[in-house]
């Protein structure tokens, strides 16, 4: 009876688990100081990619309309440009992609393209850190010198811009 | 005759104990199985998007969680609300709440302390970006998006 008892206690223990949370970790910028405001830098139009979602979820991308399943090729071929398509980034230390949504876009689908974005920054990582350090990026010793060389090879520039509101409803 | 009296002088035999294990096993299972862990009380729907690039959270002590969602209570209406700790709150109460709860926190780890923004699907993002802005204001810039990990389901 023991027995059974320390066999049903550490069924017990071993199936519980507790609720993990999960999520897109987000760095927002800080809040804008009236009296000291951030400079102004140039950006060249072409290392920025322009994302809108409107508020019928729809999605535009440098002007153009797009499903979301593009986003994630179009977004690598931004990163991975170095300069060949005068239309994406000089090179991917100074690729951003810029993220404007509408007041009214769900908030779904604003997880939803964040969420290929940041899936276009980790193949991308991925890649490339395959082909120099022959293993992923998330396998590679954290705070490492290869590592850090991969995250500055390829910086997450995601910039979630103010709030706007440009309608389409 | 002889045979009662001896039988008087033999001391009280002892309880079975045999099966005490038993028994405190079966106490032990009954709490374990009863016990509930306290969880804040949900006044709010949260059904979080589905995404594949989930990270996971490793120290739950230093989130604070803001859930946004319609209420659960359908008398309220269909509208987004914003729930802090047990209690419905006004984006203008999340200043002040994300204050308390660093200060609740040792100097040295407020740095690292996460706001985790779990919204329901339907939301729409002006009230989040509200959120977002009075976060921004008091410098809590660490936000991670609620969603849960698996593949993108299908799009229409």
């Amino acid at each position: 009876m023991a027995d059974i008892a320390f066999l049903l206690l550490i069924f017990f223990l071993v199936t519980t688990t507790m609720d993990t949370d999960k999520g897109l970790r987000v760095k927002l910028p800080p809040y804008p100081d009236p009296d000291n405001p951030p400079p102004k830098t140039e950006q060249y139009d072409r290392n920025v990619l322009e994302v809108l979602v409107n508020s019928n979820d729809q999605l535009l991308v440098e002007k153009q309309l797009m499903n979301i399943e593009e986003l994630t090729r179009i977004t690598k071929e931004h990163l991975l440009n170095d300069g060949r398509n005068p239309k994406f980034a000089v090179s991917s230390t100074e690729a951003i992609v810029s993220l404007k949504n509408d007041r009214g876009t769900s908030y779904e689908r604003y997880v939803e393209v964040y969420n290929e974005l940041l899936r276009a920054y980790t193949e991308v990582r991925n890649e490339y850190s395959l082909s120099k350090f022959d293993r992923k990026f998330d396998d590679l010793p954290p705070k490492s010198e290869n590592e850090k060389e991969v995250k500055e090879k390829f910086p997450l520039k995601i910039s979630e811009a103010e709030p706007v509101s440009f309608g389409g409803t | 005759m002889s045979k009662f009296r001896k039988e008087d002088k033999k001391s009280t035999p002892g309880i079975n104990t045999s099966s005490l294990p038993d028994i405190v096993f079966m106490l032990l299972f009954f709490f374990m199985v009863a016990t509930k862990m306290r969880d804040p009380t949900v006044l709010v729907k949260t059904a979080v998007p589905v995404v594949s690039e989930v990270e996971k959270v490793e120290k739950k002590s230093w989130m604070n969680y803001i859930l946004v969602g319609p209420p659960r209570d359908g008398a309220m209406g269909p509208s987004p609300r914003i729930q802090l700790d047990d209690k419905f709150a006004d984006v203008n109460d999340v200043q002040q709440f994300i204050i308390l709860k660093r200060n609740e926190h040792p100097e040295a780890i407020r740095d690292y302390l996460t706001t985790s923004i779990k919204a329901d699907r339907s939301v729409r993002m002006g009230l989040i970006q509200d959120v977002k802005q009075e976060l921004r204001q008091v410098n809590a810039l660490k936000v991670l998006y609620s969603a849960s990990g698996g593949e993108v389901k299908e799009r229409k």
